[in-house]
């Protein structure tokens, strides 16, 4: 691994930026994401700090099962985020639909739309989880120089 | 007509001041804004049609899960409706929990109100207070509970928790440091001049305007319409506690700001008579599988005002019909009043005032013209291909996109 490389990995892993996206969820877990950042929790002492735009984030954070609305914009902002990028499913409904399997107008899970690096459940997963969470998949990361797209 | 001086934006469904999808077509004349046109259903899930499939037990976690903030109300409500129809009459230890938690329910909702108004006008310090100080509220629903969001307390016939003496004893505690920081804001509030400054004059809506809108909750209350279904048709404990309807006349973002911490103080009063007052007995009386005919609305104070919940039921297990009018649905109407020739910079703030929340307001309504005798029925892959054809027009093409992503599942 060239000097580069590694300094770029090393950045990359102490300061992972994230874009939260809502994708139909009910918000239980969006507040539980805003609550994750704020001074109880507090993950950005992890790096991480919340972004406003697909193209400063490494990591999109999505709650909500995938609406039919939304479907497209989603695969939109994925697109705008830089390489390499990583989706975390953030819930039950992120991760599988949960309660909302089967309506009419919901797709499903993140993963029947893009490919998804970590699964955080829980309805809604609660800010311990999602720290839990964050970190296992920076952890990975470590353990996998080079940090390829999944 | 085109007009040369004006320019026309796109604000969302994704965007930094929003924290949900959404979006606003904004038209500007120079830094003012001289229409806004909203476009809501980016949530939409189908809520109402599963209704319909699942069990009235089961429909009631379905609906706590309309939003996240407000989970509480809407299963209340919807409960409520049922027990009416069914002729359940509700345990009075039910009615005091059930007041107790939405009382705290609103409490946190509000702090997370406070905080998210002062993240959008670049008070960030505020956003990190509020948030810090609703743990303490978070903590005291999740002991009375088990969950912090999405409680699951209410079962048709009462609730499905008891509270214990020693819990009793933590939520007054808790109280007492909430009502402490809540003085703070207050205090904030009125003499940070900045603040004051920043928010005064902004999002102006009249008594007139926000009773022809029809506004509902804070926002009607900070615009001097002293209406509070908590008090005008009380429900839960309601009847036997005291409290106020705060209002308020300024009728700006600044009078929201002052109602909803006026209500802050209310609710702290609220839970400490309540937790006082609650009587001995069952939480619970058994409700039948099946419920009989009938059709019920349902009214409820939420944080953000007053939800409504429709529900008709045919004599099984299942509803024939639910509908739900969210407070914010209310209040929507109001935004483009409310920025009509203002600047580009006070949106944000505006839009968050009314404390909207979309993941409630994305329903479905199906509008049948009587004239016209037909029903237009369109399928969804036909809606679908329309859409594709018209992002192609202009000039975005999904498809290979499309096609490159499902080859990386
Ligand atoms: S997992 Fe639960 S809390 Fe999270 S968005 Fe879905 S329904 Fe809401």
């Amino acid at each position: 691994m060239g000097v580069i490389t590694k300094i770029v990995n090393w950045s990359r892993l102490k300061s992972p930026w994230i874009l939260h996206f809502n994708t139909g969820a009910c918000n239980g877990c969006d507040i539980e994401i805003i609550a994750s950042l704020t001074p109880r929790y507090d993950l950005e002492r992890f790096g991480v700090v919340l972004k406003g735009t697909p193209r400063h984030a490494d990591i999109l954070l999505c709650s909500g099962p995938v609406t039919k609305q939304v479907e497209c914009r989603l695969i939109r902002i994925y697109e705008q985020m830089l390489e390499p990028k990583f989706v975390v499913a953030v819930g039950t409904c992120s991760c599988t639909g949960g309660v909302f399997s089967g309506c009419y107008n919901v797709d499903g899970g993140i993963n029947s739309v893009l490919p998804v690096s970590a699964y955080i459940p829980g309805c809604p997963a609660s800010p311990k989880a999602i720290i839990d969470g964050v970190v296992k998949l920076l952890k990975s990361l470590e353990e996998e120089p080079g940090a390829k797209k999944k | 007509m085109h007009d040369p001086g004006e320019v026309k934006i796109p604000f969302g469904p994704q965007h930094p001041a929003l924290k949900e999808p959404e979006s606003f077509l904004i038209s500007l004349r120079g830094e003012k804004i001289t229409s806004t046109s909203i476009k809501l259903g980016y949530n939409h899930r189908g809520i109402e049609k599963a209704c319909e499939e699942r069990t009235y037990i089961q429909d009631l976690y379905l609906i706590e899960r309309i939003c996240g903030i407000c989970s509480h109300s809407h299963s209340t409500c919807f409960a409520q409706a049922v027990e009416e129809i069914a002729g359940l009459e509700v345990p009075a230890r039910a009615r005091y929990i059930r007041t107790l938690i939405a009382e705290l329910e609103r409490i946190h909702s509000h702090l997370l109100w406070l905080g998210v108004a002062g993240h959008e006008i670049g008070f960030d310090t505020l956003l990190m207070y509020t948030w810090r100080d609703r743990e303490v509220v978070m903590d005291i629903l999740a002991m009375l509970t088990g969950n912090r969001v999405n409680y699951g307390i209410n079962t048709i016939g009462g609730v499905r928790r008891d509270i214990s003496p020693e819990q009793k004893e933590e939520v007054l505690k808790a109280m007492d440091i909430l009502e402490e920081r809540t003085k703070y804001y207050i205090e904030l509030a009125t003499q940070e001049v900045t603040l004051a400054k920043r928010l005064s004059g902004v999002g102006i809506l009249s008594n007139e305007d926000a009773k022809r809108l029809g506004a509902v909750g804070p926002v009607a209350r900070a615009s001097g319409i002293e209406r509070d279904v908590r008090r005008d048709d009380p429900y839960a404990a309601y009847a036997q506690l005291d409290f106020k309807v705060i209002t308020s006349n300024e009728c700006d973002v600044y009078g929201r700001t002052l109602v909803r911490l006026g209500e802050l103080m209310e609710s702290y009063s609220i839970v400490r008579q309540a937790i006082q007052k609650i009587p001995d007995g069952v939480i619970s009386v058994k409700a039948p599988r099946k419920v009989p005919a009938g059709e019920v609305v349902s009214r409820y104070e939420a944080p953000r005002g007053e939800d409504l919940h429709y529900v008709s039921a045919n004599g099984t297990d299942k509803p024939e019909r639910v509908k739900v009018r969210a407070p914010t649905l209310a209040n929507i109407q109001s935004v483009s009043k409310m920025l009509e020739n203002r600047y580009l910079a006070d949106m944000p703030i505006v839009v968050a005032a009314i404390d909207p929340c979309f993941s409630c307001t994305d329903r479905l309504i199906a509008v049948n013209d009587p004239e016209r005798k037909t029903k237009n029925t369109v399928a969804w892959e036909a809606i679908r291909l329309k859409g594709i054809e018209w992002y192609k027009r202009q000039g975005i093409d999904f498809t290979p996109l499309n096609k490159k992503l499902k080859s990386l599942i």
